[in-house]
């Protein structure tokens, strides 16, 4: 299976890899995945008092599409409100890098680690309702 | 440094040995003879080529050159033995018996059976991969008429008890067969003594050419088939179309070489192995998937925990390997065989198989060692689940949200 020069990029280089201290108050964090289904994201997100997000950090277990995907969303939410993140669709992912078919799911699992970040973040802080959920089962989506 | 990238997937297929492709090459230019032709010298040095091999691939299992049927391979023969015994014996009876863990070529062969309204008992094997005796007994039934076990796991390397389950089934009349792609130059196999009727060999898992491959078919007692393939009658009626000599040469000669070199090879091939999983053994939190005696040396089948399998892949970039990881296939399912071992699924997805051969060295296994152990080391400090782990958080105890009922998407 060949894979772009932005995937493997991402894959061998990735960005922002790591996590926050749990106890920042400023800290949020979105688990999206399962290990039964061969991919965990665990997204997080810093954000300021001014509500855009200051810095990103991921961990992902997962293959090479699935760490390229949350290498790229933490580069991309970075600087945007959350309202901005959440506009980010998985289908701008999956043209960024290019995936195959079989691993648009891959970008969808990243998408939602975004979800959840943001709704992490609004839980904690009281800010309207958590957003809508839509986890991803273990089956392609092609 | 050794040459890269390194070839660990020796099960997947091998390379032709030299000595087998230069005997080949005449056979394709000047002896370019149809073995068929019966009334000039071109085909009396074809068909005297094709009666070598035929010799030869028969020495390498104990059997009759007469018992040797050519084929495509062993997708082909597994197809002609099973499709090819059931149909003839579908007056006497439509129950046939396979394990869950068969290649898929024998198990997508059985699904096309009961399609056709053979009944099919798939049994389940124990942790360790290998069929349980008195499981494989009690699942026989009076209308019985066939059943298949491999040889040789291609996943895990596990090795059946085909002489004890030959005996089972020849003392209830029940035909045997037995997928051995994966065994022939690896386990002694000796058809004069092991009670196995029909018996599928591939050449190019044995240093032989793609595209080529046989069926044994017992003579005493005799064994009858429906052809499958028709238009010529070529090997006995069994299966028409003209020989591929070129590849037919190149199977004898590889399991000639085989034959002569499979004691000592096999030897230097587990030392090989063991020095590989000595060299991994010290990561933390590794499990080795399937019984490790009772398997050929080649094979070491290892899940890497919190470490899905085809990242590992893409970061040892430099190493040839396989993995039962779902990434690896469109289906998006780890694999069936590990599952069936009862593995969590996602330590199916955390596994890789890693095969040896014949042209494997120390400095090639030392290589991969280092890079597995840099790979594993960054991929887990890139994993939530290593993190959680480190925490001293159960994985396993985690409610999480993708998580989806057992049967509900992976049916096989």
């Amino acid at each position: 299976m060949g894979y772009s020069e932005k995937l493997l990029d991402h894959y061998e280089k990735p960005r922002n890899v790591g996590s926050f201290a749990k106890d920042d108050d400023s800290v949020a964090t979105g688990i999206v995945g399962a290990p039964a289904c061969g991919d965990v994201m665990k997204l997080q997100i810093k954000v300021g008092k001014n509500g855009v997000i200051e810095d990103a950090k991921f961990k992902t277990y997962g293959c090479g599409s699935a760490i390229a995907s949350s290498s790229l969303v933490t580069e991309w939410i970075k600087g945007k409100t959350l309202d901005q993140a959440l506009e980010i669709k998985n289908a701008s992912i999956a043209t960024e890098l290019a995936l195959p078919p079989v691993k648009i799911h891959c970008s969808v699992l990243a998408e939602d680690a975004i979800k959840a970040a943001v709704a992490d973040y609004r839980a904690k802080h009281g800010s309207g309702q958590s957003t809508e959920k839509s986890y991803p089962m273990c089956e392609p989506l092609v | 440094m050794p040459k890269l990238p390194i070839y660990l997937d020796y099960s997947a297929t091998t390379p032709v040995d030299p000595r087998v492709a230069a005997k080949m090459i005449p056979y394709l230019t000047e002896e370019f003879g149809n073995p068929a032709s019966r009334s000039h010298p071109f085909g009396w040095k074809a068909e005297q080529a094709v009666e070598e091999a035929r010799a030869e691939v028969a020495a390498l299992i104990g059997a009759d050159a007469k018992e040797i049927v050519w084929t495509s391979g062993a997708t082909e023969s597994n197809n002609l033995a099973l499709k090819g015994a059931a149909h003839f014996l579908r007056g006497k009876g439509r129950h046939l018996i396979t394990l869950s863990t068969e290649h898929k070529a024998v198990l997508d062969v059985m699904r096309e059976l009961e399609r056709e309204g053979f009944d099919v008992t798939y049994l389940d094997v124990a942790a360790n991969g290998l069929i349980d005796q008195e499981r494989f007994v009690a699942a026989l039934r009076p209308d019985t008429i066939l059943a298949s076990v491999m040889s040789v796991n291609n996943e895990i390397g596990v090795i059946q008890d085909i002489a004890a389950l030959g005996d089972i089934c020849r003392a209830r009349g029940v035909l045997f067969h037995v997928d051995a792609a994966q065994a022939t130059g690896k386990v002694d196999i000796d058809l004069s003594r092991l009670k196995v009727d029909l018996m599928s060999l591939s050449a190019h898992k044995t240093y032989g050419p793609k595209g080529v491959g046989a069926l044994y078919v017992r003579r005493k007692p005799r064994v009858r088939l429906e052809a499958q393939i028709h238009g010529g009658g070529h090997e006995r009626g069994m299966r028409s179309g003209t020989l591929a000599t070129h590849q037919i040469v190149g199977m004898g000669e590889a399991f000639r070489i085989a034959r002569l070199s499979m004691a000592a090879e096999n030897e230097g091939i587990r030392s090989l192995r063991d020095r590989l999983l000595t060299g991994l053994s010290d990561l933390d939190a590794v499990t080795i998937n399937g019984d490790l005696e009772r398997r050929v040396p080649h094979n070491l089948n290892i899940s890497f925990n919190f470490v899905e399998g085809e990242s590992l892949m893409m970061s040892i970039k430099d190493i040839a390997v396989s993995s039962g990881s779902a990434c690896t296939s469109a289906s998006l399912e780890p694999s069936y065989v590990l599952r069936a071992l009862g593995l969590p699924d996602e330590l199916a997805h955390s596994s890789i198989r890693f095969t040896l051969g014949r042209w494997t060295t120390a400095e090639e296994v030392d290589f991969a060692i280092k890079q597995i152990k840099e790979s594993i080391g960054r991929l887990r400090e890139m994993s939530p689940l290593w993190e959680m782990h480190q925490d001293g958080i159960d994985v396993n105890s985690v409610q999480w949200a993708a998580t989806d009922k057992p049967g509900e998407h992976h049916g096989l």
